[in-house]
């Protein structure tokens, strides 16, 4: 499934800190939002490398195959903000350091089940914490990924009354006694 | 829109007035049944005004918006403390208190939940008591609440339509052969009521109701209270302690303004309703000379006895989407667990209640600390799941309990509450049985997996001053007052001497209005 999101993805490699990639299912709903297929994310404290490490390493932490790259950028863009702060900009370099040095000098080279694997020797440190603990809110957190997964966001600011509240046609209709009128209908 | 200009303002000097710390369900539900008594009171609410139009239909935004994130520390079992050490329970900082995110379920205590302690007999490591009134005396307060409260399947005002989330609950509840499931008594106009609109089924319940649907005192209340010309209200006013005079009657309270400015307002009485653990903070940071444990302390139960209530959530996933976000959050109940039978392994009772989380927090609470596979998943279900909230009795134990954590000063530098708390056996043994039924219920209903999620931070915050008839066991009276202190009120959940199955907003509220006429008696008797 992972090898999958792999094949798919359509990384460029951008010229200096520019993490780059196009839409891969432009059929999905997710395409209507997206001003083009091409997607780039400018850097401002990652260089390339560690934006498309952190990118890689965020797929195999939250795994959707379905998932478009241009998601998974969004939580790259918030690491990358976070590393204004030197500390926390410490805390990738040295984590994406010791990733690539304990998979023999390019973590992003291997396949994704030996990818996998080095993920799994790094869970619970400091690198994987902050990834997990900013990717679960950027990731899930945006109007790409409500279409993705079928959550309405704001949409819902209006009201699902007349759009849907009770639309789930596959079980019995409620008896009248568990339930109440729909304000506008005579039911 | 609503007004929320004072129409009254009292010097700080004035002692006449009756000072209410908070403006929820308690302090906001006291101020105005004190107002329209014609008494005077000076609000002090620690949060900001954000009136209705200002709420925001985004999980995060809002969150960031109303949620109380003043520091706080954590320890004891429960996987909040885990997950989550810095943000024990989730309630509202901003004028209206919890009213303005709670779900709206309104449920009468049951006659036994009043006695816990000769119902349930004697449960080790339980600090069981019976509470110092009984269900006869609050159903008048019940009848009142539920009418100013517009409380749904009450007062002949219609049950709420049922949105897709409570179709499947609906489904598997009748399916296993529970009987007594529908759309709930709900604080949620079902119809144009009380100056207020029917709900449009947003499903942002938790973020605050833009259209006024849903009861807050936000905009019942507080306004009301305003407009009376009696009640002074004051927001971002943070309350640090609680004098005495030399006689040991409460005489003052001191709070931080806006702008960090310490400030001295002189009270003819104090009610404490901060939710349950501000409100023993409070207590605990004015301890004085002559109350060195604190103020109301005598019985050493100030904070003790902290109760949560045993929750859990069931979510399932179907080959169908179900979309269970559209619409009320809490869409509708099953009632047949909630009552006390022994057989099951357990002492009282649980309701099941449908609950939905948008994607942003499904991601954050689903699991929490979890990656991979199995979580995403399930992430991956997201529009064709449906979700349930357990909510039942929690044992009270004398070591769930907030403290003073003097390592960890606030903004003011004050000590920050730390929140203990360990499941009783009781508390799992019910959690368990929910769960297995819950899950019997999507299963019924076709789910392809059910999942288990454990609890959020807390939502129902309770029994941090809980009422005793005798002043050994408790800190207050029948009536909120403080067994210590005579013109010394509890007027939130704090008061609970037991937690009950049922969402507890209801009966706060009933103590609320029961206890203002209490305040007026003492006031004209000169008791007070």
């Amino acid at each position: 499934m992972l090898d999958q999101s792999m094949n798919r993805r359509r990384f460029l490699k951008g010229s200096g800190s520019t993490l780059m990639g196009t839409l891969a299912m432009t059929s999905m709903p997710i395409a209507i939002l997206a001003p083009s297929r091409s997607w780039a994310l400018e850097l401002q404290q990652l260089d390339a490398h560690q934006g498309e490490v952190l990118l890689t390493l965020t797929r195999h932490i939250f795994p959707h195959p379905t998932l478009e790259d241009a998601v998974y950028a969004l939580v790259v863009k918030d690491l990358d903000a976070a590393a204004a702060d030197a500390n926390v900009a410490e805390t990738m370099r040295s984590g994406i350091a010791a990733l690539d040095n304990r998979a023999g000098g390019d973590w992003l080279a291997l396949d994704a089940e030996q990818q996998g694997m080095h993920v799994r020797a790094i869970a619970g440190s400091d690198l994987f914490k902050k990834v997990q603990s900013t990717a679960v809110v950027s990731l899930y957190n945006n109007e790409m990924a409500f279409r993705h997964f079928g959550y309405g966001g704001e949409l819902g600011d209006a009201g699902y009354l007349s759009r849907g509240f009770n639309d789930l046609t596959w079980l019995p209709d409620l008896p009248a006694s568990a339930s109440g009128p729909v304000p506008g209908t005579n039911g | 829109m609503d007004n929320y200009d004072n129409q009254t303002t009292f010097a700080h000097d004035d002692d006449s007035v009756v000072v209410i710390i908070g403006s929820g369900a308690g302090g906001g539900t006291l101020a105005n049944e004190l107002a329209q008594k014609g008494i005077d009171a000076v609000v002090l609410e620690a949060g900001k005004l954000h009136t209705r139009g200002e709420f925001i239909a985004d999980e995060w935004a809002s969150f960031g918006q109303l949620a109380w994130l003043d520091n706080r520390t954590t320890s004891g079992t429960w996987r909040v403390a885990r997950d989550f050490p810095n943000l024990p329970s989730w309630i509202v900082k901003a004028v209206g208190g919890s009213t303005v995110h709670w779900a709206g379920a309104s449920l009468r205590f049951q006659p036994h939940e009043f006695r816990a302690a000769s119902e349930y007999g004697d449960i080790p490591g339980a600090n069981l008591l019976d509470w110092p009134i009984d269900y006869d005396d609050l159903a008048p307060y019940y009848d009142r609440a539920e009418d100013k409260m517009g409380v749904t399947r009450t007062n002949g005002i219609p049950g709420l339509p049922g949105n897709n989330n409570f179709k499947v609950m609906h489904a598997g509840a009748t399916a296993i052969g529970y009987k007594h499931c529908h759309t709930g008594n709900m604080a949620i106009n079902s119809v144009p009521r009380d100056g207020r609109a029917s709900c449009v089924q947003r499903g942002f319940c938790f973020q605050g109701c833009t259209t006024g649907a849903k009861w807050s005192t936000l905009y019942t209340e507080i306004p009301r209270a305003l407009a009376t010309g009696h009640v002074e209200l004051r927001p971002e006013s943070q309350v640090a302690s609680i004098e005495h005079d030399n006689s040991g009657r409460v005489s003052a309270v001191v709070y931080f303004d806006a702008d960090g400015r310490e400030q001295r307002q002189r009270a003819r009485a104090v009610a404490v309703a901060g939710n349950s653990i501000e409100t023993p903070r409070m207590l605990l940071n004015s301890a004085s000379s002559q109350f060195p444990d604190g103020l109301a302390n005598s019985s050493g139960q100030v904070g003790r006895n902290y109760m949560r209530h045993m929750t859990g959530s069931v979510y399932a996933s179907f080959d169908e989407p179900v979309h269970m976000y559209r619409g009320t959050t809490m869409a509708g109940i099953v009632q047949d667990e909630a009552h006390h039978d022994p057989s099951r392994g357990f002492a009282g009772g649980y309701e099941i209640e449908t609950v939905s989380l948008g994607l942003p927090f499904m991601a954050a609470f689903f699991d929490p600390g979890a990656w991979g596979s199995d979580f995403t998943e399930a992430m991956d279900q997201y529009a064709h799941m449906a979700g349930m909230w357990l909510v039942g009795e929690d044992m009270p134990q004398q070591r769930n309990r907030v403290t003073l954590n003097t390592d960890v000063k606030d903004a003011y530098g004050l000590p920050v509450p730390n929140v203990h708390y360990d499941d009783h056996p009781n508390d799992v043994a019910m959690r368990q049985h929910a769960f297995q039924q819950g899950t019997a219920i999507y299963e019924a209903a076709g789910a392809n997996k059910a999942y288990r999620t454990p609890p959020y931070p807390s939502t129902h915050n309770l029994g941090t001053c809980r009422m005793s008839a005798h002043a050994r066991d408790g800190v207050c009276n029948g009536y909120g007052q403080t067994h210590d202190i005579d013109n010394l009120f509890i007027s939130d959940g704090s008061q609970f001497t037991t937690s009950a199955a049922e969402n507890p907003t209801l009966t706060i509220v009933s103590l609320a209005i029961r206890q203002a006429d209490y305040i007026a008696r003492q006031m004209a008797d000169r008791a007070i």
